[in-house]
């Protein structure tokens, strides 16, 4: 192949990382953004969204964009659950502390971990797309599929948008993202506001894994690179920034796709790592951030 | 003068262990004494100065490599290798403070996290060097300390038993000592200890050194001792393991991160019997002591009843 279909390639495959991304890392951010608390355990629920889609896949019998049309309502609604009994159990008790939630959901990442592995299997599982089309451009032929899931994943995005801008619930969270105290002051049941913006997060991780896991299969190991990926999103997007988020996501994923087609996968992961650590350092409020008062 | 002495109750019980527990579990608390050591290095930073970092890795690997590389490339003895592990270890963390420490709190976990990922990762990039995810057994040349074999089990209980006394016997007189109070000062009141007089920055980054260091050499003695050396040593687990000793045992106590390795050893080994999920049980017990006990054992027992416990 020349070189102007490879960048291309390297481009569309980018742009489904970017989206994938774009999707767990809005969790993340909104779980940051509104309750101030860092989610290590949010690859997990990645993950837990990828297994829980073989697992229902492999129970609903019928077509196959069928299994994965109940695969995309529940996995995303149990692990949402989960986390919603995490935070009660867990993060409510701690008082959103930053640094006791950062240990206590590192806590829960091994004992989600271990839970996949023991009740799952250390095998890599795949699940079958819903549809099987391929697109063919002159140069290559090209998996519909990965174009559905950039498409479903805009989609949520707006989705999410909407519900932030355009809603009661949207304009809550956003209260109590400025001042939990005041917005408690008015009225506003801040506990419930936390346990749904974190079994929210953790729904969008699950749907992000559900979406990816035809492409990539399903593996108990498998949140550690979006966990990666998503804090690096976020933290280079301004950290509880949406629209940084998406921008992020963009920047990162076209150009994991790049360098990892034309260098190394491993050479991208370390230049993105150490982009990180010098946003944080010199520019903490994010590349596309205002700094906060 | 109660102090040293109940410390040093602590070192002498450990020596007659080594003569008296079987092989198996002699070599175990081997293990758990070099673990110990990176613990105490880890408890420097985050028990007395309120540094969380989950980066302490980067510096456990930069000791197993400053020590394992040289062996293994060009057939260094043990002694000098531990020196370059505990000199990798100090001046890796060195150069990640000068960074990572214009940064705090939140801020400061995820730099540190994510330079020990970037150290991770290039391990496996130059994997023809460093032997990537596979690592390299140290050679038989490089297991020697004085003429003794390291990998006979009573010379390498003796080498980690040094180690840990010097290292528990160091910090203990560090954190006595006037440089002790400012590192406590800083955890508890940044801006009141900057109007003291004290520069907040050198003596973060001076801890850090010497809690890199101390890690350095715990990461050199895991190698030269047990004669390996691997990227899985960088991952992000080597970070989270010395800060669950420290907080289980007690974050700011000097015999915590001891109690802690051992109490987190004989948990994972009685488990071992039950179920092979032993991951579920380190996450278990990090909730858990989070939530019920987040001063570890150490710090919980000095509230109530040892009030002058360093």
């Amino acid at each position: 192949m020349a070189f102007g279909p490879f960048l291309l390639l390297a481009l569309m495959e980018g742009l489904v990382t970017a989206a994938v991304l774009a999707l767990a890392a809005s969790g993340l951010s909104l779980v940051f953004g509104v309750m101030r608390v860092v989610n290590v355990a949010h690859g997990e629920f990645f993950m837990l969204g990828a297994v829980i889609a073989w697992f229902v896949t492999g129970m609903v019998p019928g077509p196959a964009w069928l299994a994965f049309a109940v695969a995309v309502v529940v996995a995303p609604l149990a692990v949402a659950a989960l986390a919603a009994l995490a935070d009660a159990l867990v993060l409510k008790r701690l008082n959103y502390d930053p640094e006791a939630t950062i240990v206590a959901t590192i806590g829960l990442l091994y004992m989600l971990q271990q839970a996949a592995l023991t009740f799952y299997g250390p095998d890599a599982r795949p699940v079958a797309a819903p549809f099987d089309l391929r697109l063919q451009t002159p140069w290559f032929g090209y998996s519909g599929y990965k174009l559905f899931v950039v498409l479903a994943a805009g989609v949520v995005l707006a989705g999410i948008w909407a519900l932030m801008t355009r809603t009661k619930a949207g304009l809550v969270m956003r209260a109590t993202q400025v001042d939990r105290d005041v917005a408690r002051a008015f009225g506003i049941n801040v506990d419930r506001v936390y346990m749904g913006t974190f079994a929210l997060g953790a729904g969008l991780a699950a749907l992000a894994g559900v979406l990816i896991v035809p492409i990539t299969q399903a593996h108990y190991l498998m949140g550690g690179d979006p966990l990666l990926l998503s804090f690096i999103v976020v933290i280079i997007g301004g950290l509880g920034s949406l629209r940084g988020t998406l921008v992020a996501a963009l920047v990162i994923g076209l150009s994991d796709g790049v360098i990892s087609m034309f260098f190394s996968p491993t050479l991208a992961k370390i230049l993105a790592t150490l982009l990180v650590a010098m946003v944080l350092v010199f520019r903490p409020q994010g590349l596309f951030g205002t700094r906060s008062p | 003068m109660k102090v040293w002495a109940s410390h040093l109750a602590v070192v002498a019980l450990l020596l007659a262990l080594g003569f008296l527990l079987p092989p198996y579990h002699a070599t175990n608390m081997a293990r758990i004494m070099v673990l110990a050591v990176f613990a105490m290095g880890y408890n420097l930073a985050f028990g007395y100065t309120g540094l969380l970092s989950l980066g302490h890795a980067l510096f456990f690997a930069a000791g197993i490599y400053a020590a394992g590389l040289p062996i293994w490339h060009w057939g260094l003895g043990a002694a000098p290798a531990l020196i370059l592990g505990l000199l990798g270890g100090g001046i890796v963390a060195g150069v990640t403070g000068l960074l990572a420490l214009r940064t705090a709190g939140v801020s400061f976990m995820i730099v540190t996290l994510m330079f020990a990922q970037a150290g991770y990762l290039t391990l496996l990039y130059f994997n023809g060097v460093t032997g990537g995810d596979e690592g390299f057994a140290l050679p038989a040349s490089g297991r020697m300390l004085f003429g003794a074999d390291l990998s006979t089990d009573l010379p390498r209980y003796l080498t980690a038993w040094a180690l840990f006394s010097a290292t528990f016997l160091a910090t203990l007189a560090l954190v006595r000592s006037r440089f002790g109070r400012v590192m406590v000062a800083l955890r508890e009141n940044e801006e009141r200890a900057r109007m003291l007089g004290i520069n907040p920055f050198t003596a973060k980054l001076a801890v850090l050194v010497l809690s890199g260091a101390a890690s350095g050499l715990a990461g050199a003695a895991y190698g030269v001792l047990f004669g390996y050396a691997g990227a899985s040593f960088a991952t992000i687990q080597y970070s989270i393991l010395p800060m669950l000793y420290v907080l289980l045992g007690g974050a700011g106590t000097v015999a915590g991160p001891l109690l802690g390795a051992v109490l987190m050893f004989a948990l994972i080994e009685v488990a071992n019997d039950l179920t092979s999920a032993w991951l579920f049980i380190v996450g278990a017990v990090l909730v858990i002591v989070v939530l019920f006990a987040p001063k570890g054992i150490l710090g919980a027992l000095r509230d109530r009843f040892f009030r002058g416990l360093p």
